[in-house]
């Protein structure tokens, strides 16, 4: 591209549908992914009806959800049904692509001094063919049998047997289609992104001045390239089970009154592909977060974040022994138990790197000067649900301790805190303090603090007596905890948690009020509103193609130069030169 | 009708608040101040709220505890599982000391430390000995609970012998019911296999195997003799599922074309939980732990922990699979299966 941008007039559909601005993408991961993050919002409500309140009618349901409620009530089959989808929704299009999908495409430009991401016709590929890949996740909801309902995680044979649930049968296949579609949005995106960090950096900013938004983005991206791939592998091999008569994944079936003819597969190999994805994308959800966290805590808190190396050290980390530890999904599986050590072992350590992830968030915080924008707010809410959802882990990962865990309430629990929170805190924390350059505008700051904290108080209500429920030996994916005697004392506490459900959705509405009015109504955004050191801040508020007129800055040190001692001002933007005898941190 | 009235008033109320919206943002404007910059009212409300959360969740934790500590699962009725309680609060106490302590932090230094226009934050980049501090520690902490959690992992794992002498029992599952199966007075299984499935013959069990003649089938309940070690062998017919026992701390898949296996040694009968519990209707729970189809959650089988004599009593009171004439050891061509190959039905993988 020319060296001095431009801002043409495409067409309608050029500019604004078939973009190959990074930012205009951004904003469509954006509002996708949270559209759908939206809907896996409403059928957890749903379910929680049922669970909070089993067997009893809402009329409401029925009325438009029809035969999947008959008299109000939702049906056993359909709660898996929505359960699965929930799951599905949740982890991978809201929490993957729209995290990941909005903030690597808005900021990799952008914090680095790049016109636009390396191939922004890939780019555009990979949104539209997450777009494809939504409309058919959300068309599988209509086909009959309804749609995929064997888990999230969707393991054979019960996912490769109609006869087993209904879901299986076309819902399934429209699954496997969408996932597949999905993947290849994510490996085309990763790509994109591992090249423009590592190409397509300005004059100045060498890797360690890169901000550690930056260094988490590139690290996820790399995670999704080696990952994703084995999951289409799984995919794959399930696709030919279901529809090709072979027999990866199953041996000895007998289903609906015949033996099936199928000999020498087994489950246990899918669950190994499966969770060979399956653990790194838990990561590839949080090293995001993590990375906005440190940007915002370090902004709002007029402060270098510390031990910035540290942080780097602990991202590589992190996404290293990520590979190593996907057998804890499948400690009760039946696989050799000396793997069970191993993988005990290699889970217990990635706890290490996020300790230390933890411990410099508060040392940060320390002696900080904090200014409290939502987003800080949400950013410190990270930092506590991560230290909670986290140190669950420290149980789940030791073999011998999950015997009586493992797929109970207290890995539900576990996993919403570290991963749903977690992930989602740093999404909205992002939102509030990015919005100024997606947008132009500002957001409303009273909505947003009470947006806050109605949400951390709904989001540990619900999640945190999980842990209780799962210690009691309540199993998850259960469509009603009635029927045994031993969970009679579960009412109350299941009632509690559809209460507490029901406020933290109702909170969510003063966000998407917030977003979609400050979208069009906000006041406009001055240029650097949180008076922050990255590149991002240094274009112009309205945008352009190419990010900067004219030249592209250079940069002269790192991104956390605030309350400098020996500076007037508390920040200085990385393009600010050094000055005689002053040193730079990122060197 | 209902459903339309609803829909104006959210509609309504979404046009209620961006009124208020505006005219709060206006009443900013107005104050000469920019309704989207943090004020020094609005650092201090949000600086306080976070002692007063850090407390409201402390106590929502202590309340749960309290409101609902009773309701967790009773003592380990199983040897191991006596030995992975122990480890269990072993980790609590380090996690909970930690989640304190970090949570205190926090939110303090979320209070203490907020903006002040007077004052400068520190610029403190980086210390290298508080990096290996924080880094040294907890991994000496983990490596501590790894090894120790290892060492019961490998004891409750470690295959039995025929020294130990255990009663063994397959555990078939399916959608969406349970059948125990014991080998009978031979102490070997008759050969099973699903393609030989039909009629009564739900387990699929081999009738020309003349192993399987004395197999006995139970439904609806199964029973064990306390303080005898018990060896499940688990098989599925469908799908996977789970064969979760919480009262005795076990758990193992039940995988299609696979035998997964499981031991324990049942501490308390049946009888004496009903004492310990004060419930005289308590039974032990097997429950099936891995979606598995629409039932899944209505798929359990009933385990009485009973006294050696009232276990064998029981047993011999059971059906056996097929009664064939001459239907005794001593009559059968195979004999009583030898040490070497209990050995090898307990230990192969």
């Amino acid at each position: 591209m020319s060296g001095t941008a431009h801002h043409h007039d495409n067409d309608f559909l050029f500019k604004y549908i078939f973009s190959t601005d990074h930012k205009m993408i951004a904003k469509q991961f954006f509002i996708t992914g949270s559209l759908m993050g939206l809907v896996g919002m409403l059928m957890s409500l749903i379910f929680r009806l049922q669970l909070g309140y089993p067997g009893e009618s809402f009329p409401i349901l029925e009325s438009f959800m029809g035969n999947w409620a008959p008299d109000g009530v939702l049906t056993a089959d359909k709660y898996l049904a929505l359960v699965t989808l929930h799951g599905t929704i949740m982890v991978f299009f809201l929490l993957t692509a729209g995290l990941s999908g909005t903030f690597s495409n808005l900021l990799i430009p952008l914090q680095l001094g790049a016109r636009d991401m390396a191939s922004g016709f890939m780019n555009m590929l990979s949104y539209w063919i997450f777009f494809i890949s939504c409309c058919i996740m959300m068309a599988s909801l209509f086909v009959e049998g309804g749609p995929a309902s064997g888990g999230w995680t969707i393991y054979p044979p019960l996912s490769a047997l109609p006869e087993a649930i209904p879901g299986s049968g076309m819902g399934m296949t429209l699954w496997l289609i969408s996932m597949a579609l999905f993947i290849v949005s994510q490996l085309l995106a990763g790509i994109n992104y591992i090249v423009t960090v590592l190409n397509l950096r300005t004059k100045g900013m060498t890797m360690t001045r890169m901000p550690l938004t930056i260094w988490a983005f590139l690290v996820t991206a790399i995670l999704g390239l080696i990952s994703f791939p084995v999951l289409l592998a799984a995919a794959l091999l399930l696709v030919m089970d279901r529809s090709f008569g072979t027999s990866f994944y199953l041996s000895d079936i007998y289903i609906a009154g015949k033996a099936l003819e199928v000999d020498g597969g087994s489950p246990i190999l899918y669950e190994h592909l499966f969770w060979f994805l399956g653990h790194p994308e838990v990561y590839i959800i949080l090293l995001p977060a993590l990375g906005i966290t440190s940007e915002i805590v370090a902004t709002s808190s007029r402060k270098p974040i510390f031990g910035y190396r540290a942080m780097i050290g602990s991202i590589l980390a992190i996404g290293f022994i990520s590979f190593l530890v996907w057998g804890h999904h499948m400690f009760v599986t039946g696989m050799n138990p000396f793997l069970g050590a191993v993988f005990t072992f290699t889970t217990l350590l990635v706890a290490i790197p996020s300790a230390v992830k933890v411990f410099n968030y508060l040392t940060t915080l320390w002696k900080g000067n904090i200014i409290y924008t939502p987003g800080m707010l949400f950013a410190i809410g990270l930092v506590s649900t991560f230290i909670t959802g986290g140190l669950t882990g420290i149980i789940l990962g030791d073999s011998a301790l999950d015997i009586n865990v493992h797929d109970t309430y207290f890995v539900v629990g576990h996993f919403h805190i570290v991963m749903g929170l977690s992930g989602t805190f740093g999404m909205i924390a992002g939102i509030y303090h990015w919005f100024p350059k997606m947008y132009g505008r500002m957001m409303n700051k009273g909505l947003g603090y009470a947006h806050f904290w109605l949400t951390i108080i709904g989001a540990y209500g619900v999640f945190f007596p999980m842990h209780f429920l799962g210690l009691a030996g309540v199993p998850r994916r259960y469509y009603a905890n009635t029927e045994f005697p031993m969970f009679d004392n579960m009412y109350d506490i299941n009632e509690l948690i559809t209460l507490f459900a029901i406020l933290a959705v109702a909170a969510q509405g003063l966000f998407i009020f917030n977003v979609f009015y400050s979208m069009y109504k906000g006041p406009k955004a001055p240029q650097n509103p949180w008076r922050a050191n990255t590149l991002e801040w240094t274009t112009p508020v309205e945008h352009i193609h190419g990010n900067w007129p004219g030249e592209i800055p250079e940069v002269h040190r790192w991104p956390y130069d605030y309350s400098k001692p020996g500076a007037d001002d508390d920040f200085i933007p990385q393009t600010v030169p050094l000055a005689e005898g002053e040193k730079d941190e990122g060197h | 009708m209902l459903n339309l009235l609803i829909l104006i008033a959210v509609v309504l109320g979404i046009i209620a608040l961006s009124k208020v919206v505006k005219v709060l943002e206006q009443a900013s404007t107005v104050k000469g101040v920019q309704p989207y910059e943090v004020t020094e009212r609005d650092n201090k409300t949000q600086a306080n709220l976070m002692p007063v959360f850090l407390v409201l969740y402390f106590a929502f934790i202590i309340w749960q505890l309290v409101a609902w500590g009773d309701f967790m699962l009773p003592e380990a009725a199983s040897e191991h599982g006596v030995v992975v309680d122990g480890l269990m609060n072993t980790t609590w106490i380090i996690i909970i000391p930690v989640f304190v302590i970090t949570h205190i932090l926090l939110f303090y230094f979320a209070w203490k430390y907020v903006y002040n226009k007077d004052r400068k934050a520190e610029y403190f980049p980086h210390n290298n000995k508080l990096e290996i501090l924080w880094t040294a520690i907890p991994a000496l902490v983990l490596l501590i609970l790894i090894l120790y959690g290892l060492s019961i992992w490998n004891e409750t794992m470690k295959p039995l012998t025929a020294e130990d002498d255990p009663v063994e029992i397959e555990i078939y599952a399916r959608q969406f019911d349970w059948t125990a199966r014991y080998p009978g007075d031979d102490g070997k299984f008759g050969k099973a296999d699903v393609k030989l499935i039909g009629g009564v013959n739900s387990l699929g069990m081999d009738s020309t195997d003349q192993n399987s003649w004395d197999d006995k089938l139970v439904k609806a309940e199964f029973v064990i003799p306390v303080n005898r070690p018990v060896q499940f062998y688990f098989r599925s017919q469908d799908v996977i599922h789970s064969a979760y026992m919480p009262h005795f701390r076990a758990q193992m898949n039940c995988v299609p074309g696979m035998v997964t296996r499981f031991n324990f040694v049942p501490t308390k009968t049946t009888e004496e939980m009903r004492d310990i519990t004060g419930d005289p209707e308590f039974y032990y729970q097997l429950l099936c732990n891995k979606i598995c189809g629409a039932a899944h959650y209505n798929m359990g089988m009933e385990i009485t922990v009973v006294s050696e004599e009232d276990y064998e009593e029981w047993l011999a009171e059971q059906k056996v699979f097929m009664t064939v004439e001459g239907n005794t050891s001593a009559a059968k061509e195979t004999t009583t299966e030898t040490e070497e190959e209990k050995n090898e039905q307990l230990s192969s993988l």
